[in-house]
């Protein structure tokens, strides 16, 4: 481990759901870092654990139907020990969250202004006219025109956008190191996506924060990330720095889901690839062996490990399982 | 001439208020839209939230009044008599289907896939119990699904076989158009890559047409053949899917462009600059491609297969040294 330590550490997550008497993992041993100033994607399809990873980081989880193990290390502190009242001075403070539905992250019977003011009144020792100038200046700060006017709105007198703007100021509010942000596009057309992540990238350029992107849009990762980990059935299968992974993508999975993107045809016969089988439900997912095994069942059994781990491959560059050497497409030659 | 023709087609909802309850304003969801579907082709409706793209196909399906305007379906007037029972309509009704965003909520979840599936047939065709397992097994098969689905209810299946069902049942009834609103906008990159094949197969072997209604650009120039831009219930932008996409006119149609993400992380900062760029454009320009009223033009013929909504008296000027490709996303 290097002598300095990375903003946030992740090490070895597992996050599992009851299911009766037994937790299935979710999570199941996700180890990551997350550098000041970077943009860290965290890409994959529904229910591959993405939006649990970031949950289990901010303690967000319902601790009667959830197990989590591991280690989430910000500043010499595990935050998985710390009690509830504890982990709710990192929240908003040094960790910021932005969720997918800004009208569900912001409560309707509140202005804008109480709505932003209220993390600095929790968190910071301001007087209410220098958090009524904070509260303006991080309006200015996302782009919002006649802030004086808007603080003064609720939310459903605004657009999507600019609800998805004043969610950002609020997990901007105290200038947290950690940001946290789960499909802060998904709900936004194209427009207003490119506005907002231009937002993303202007504000990680000015605080200098360290980003957490989770997002299923390959798109939104080409434009924004530094660093991307792909995610497949609660594990890391592929982990680099961005240009990389698009130029030089490993993993079957990654492969298989860049081909999938859809492009404009050749001719009348081509098709976009589709990947093999469904993606297995938490309760019948093989806990040995690589996971993406029976989606590739063209590749003989022999070039998967029997416990596939992360191999750093080139620098920085770590794929996981050993199947990604002798890789092909159903129909194409190795 | 297509075999189904909407013109001049208008949408409008009244917005009630003041003491009387009286209609004050109306909302223009559409607002003079012209279509011609031909076989075999597929349409490609694209819009951002607003503006009026599923209107029109829920209009030509019948699920929504037109305020003016006709759809002429082979030559004949059927502008609000979809869901008519007389005889007459039999045929449009039949001829043209639709497929939802949200599958599991266009199917009754008492209701089995068989009784789903054979629904349409029921009421266009007489079939008996026999032909209609044989029709649904077969349909089944061409979604890539299995005949022992038929007993299943639709929560038993994962979404990307729900939408494959949708589909199937969409084709049931042996129709020429489906209307296919914003059909995998809820599904994974792979399961939509999928849904995609299979209805580009179907196209080919039924010689079906579709209007393809989504926001989603890269999905429709993988699907479309023509292409119309939609905003504010008018259309900005309409033509053949090169015109559109290598050589855009419209400001507005730059600037959805100039918004799909691009795959390339090499080239983002140079795509991002171009990005802006087209949006301060926009911001600029907006009154020489709106009236006054914030009204679309109309639509002139730029070039063969290439409508643009344009002021109508002087050329605009900036358009001659304006010939930047925008980038067409991947």
């Amino acid at each position: 481990m290097a002598v300095e330590r990375s903003l946030l550490e992740v090490n070895n997550l597992e996050t599992g759901f009851r299911f009766g008497d037994v937790y299935h993992n979710a999570v199941d041993d996700v180890s990551l870092t997350l550098e000041n100033n970077e943009i860290l994607a965290i890409v994959g399809e529904s229910g591959c654990g993405k939006s649990t990873l970031a949950t289990s980081i901010m303690g967000l989880h319902d601790p009667k139907n959830t197990e989590i193990k591991g280690e989430v290390i910000y500043k010499d502190l595990n935050l998985l020990d710390l009690n509830e009242k504890l982990y709710n001075r990192i929240r908003g403070n040094d960790i910021g969250m932005i969720f997918q539905d800004p009208l569900g992250s912001l409560n309707p019977l509140m202005t804008i202004y109480n709505q932003i003011s209220e993390s600095l009144e929790y968190h910071s020792d301001l007087n209410e006219e220098q958090r009524r100038a904070r509260v303006l200046e991080l309006l200015n700060q996302v782009g919002i025109p006649r802030p004086e006017q808007i603080m003064k709105n609720y939310p459903h007198e605004l657009s999507g956008g600019m609800r998805q703007r004043v969610v950002i100021a609020i997990a901007l509010a105290n200038k947290p190191p950690v940001i946290i942000a789960d499909e802060p596009t998904t709900a936004l057309d194209v427009t207003i996506q490119a506005q907002i992540l231009d937002l993303m990238v202007d504000i990680q350029d000015e605080t200098g924060s360290g980003i957490i992107l989770i997002t299923h849009d390959l798109g939104v990762v080409a434009e924004t990330a530094d660093r991307v980990a792909v995610m497949y059935a609660g594990q890391i299968v592929e982990e680099a720095p961005v240009e990389e992974l698009f130029a030089n993508p490993k993993h079957p999975y990654t492969r298989s889901l860049l081909n999938s993107i859809p492009h404009e045809l050749e001719d009348d016969d081509d098709e976009l690839h589709v990947i093999h089988g469904t993606v297995p439900s938490l309760q019948k997912l093989p806990r040995k062996g690589c996971r993406f095994a029976p989606r590739i069942p063209w590749i003989p059994e022999d070039s998967h490990e029997e416990n596939p781990v992360l191999h750093e491959i080139s620098p920085n560059h770590k794929v996981r399982c050993t199947c990604w050497k002798h890789f092909h497409f159903e129909g194409e030659d190795e | 001439m297509g075999f189904l023709e909407v013109r001049d087609l208008k949408v409008h909802y009244p917005i009630r208020g003041g003491v009387l309850n009286r209609v004050q304003d109306h909302v223009k969801a559409v607002d003079g839209v012209n279509l011609s579907i031909e076989s075999g082709k597929t349409y490609g409706l694209v819009g951002e939230s607003g503006s009026g793209k599923t209107t029109i196909g829920k209009t030509i399906i019948g699920l929504e009044k037109a305020t003016s305007g006709k759809i002429l379906y082979e030559g004949e007037d059927v502008t609000n008599k979809a869901r008519s029972r007389n005889k007459k309509f039999e045929n449009y009704n039949k001829d043209i289907q639709m497929i939802f965003q949200d599958a599991t909520s266009s199917m009754n979840p008492k209701k089995r896939i068989i009784d789903v599936m054979s629904e349409p047939m029921r009421n266009y065709f007489n079939y008996t119990p026999q032909e209609t397992k044989k029709r649904v097994a077969d349909l089944l098969e061409i979604v890539g699904m299995n005949a022992e689905a038929m007993y299943k209810y639709p929560h038993e299946f994962s979404g990307g076989q729900r939408q494959r069902i949708g589909v199937a049942r969409a084709v049931a009834s042996d129709p020429k158009l489906i209307i296919a609103d914003e059909p995998t906008s809820a599904l994974d990159l792979s399961v939509q890559a999928q849904v995609l094949n299979f209805m580009r197969r179907i196209q080919k072997e039924y010689d079906l047409s579709y209007l393809f209604i989504s926001h989603d650009l890269g999905v429709v120039q993988h699907m479309s053949d023509d292409i119309a831009i939609m905003h504010r219930g008018r259309f900005v932008e309409q033509g053949s899917k090169e015109e559109i996409y290598k050589n855009p006119q419209h400001i507005y149609t730059k600037r959805l462009l100039s918004a799909i993400p691009d795959m390339d992380p090499t080239t983002r900062a140079a795509h991002k600059v171009e990005r802006q760029r087209v949006e301060a454009e926009y911001d600029a320009q907006e009154t020489d491609y709106y009236d006054p009223k914030g009204r679309v033009y109309d639509l002139q013929r730029y070039d063969e297969e290439h409508y643009v909504a344009l002021k109508p008296e002087e050329p605009n000027a900036s358009l001659q040294n304006e010939n930047v490709n925008t980038g067409g996303g991947n």
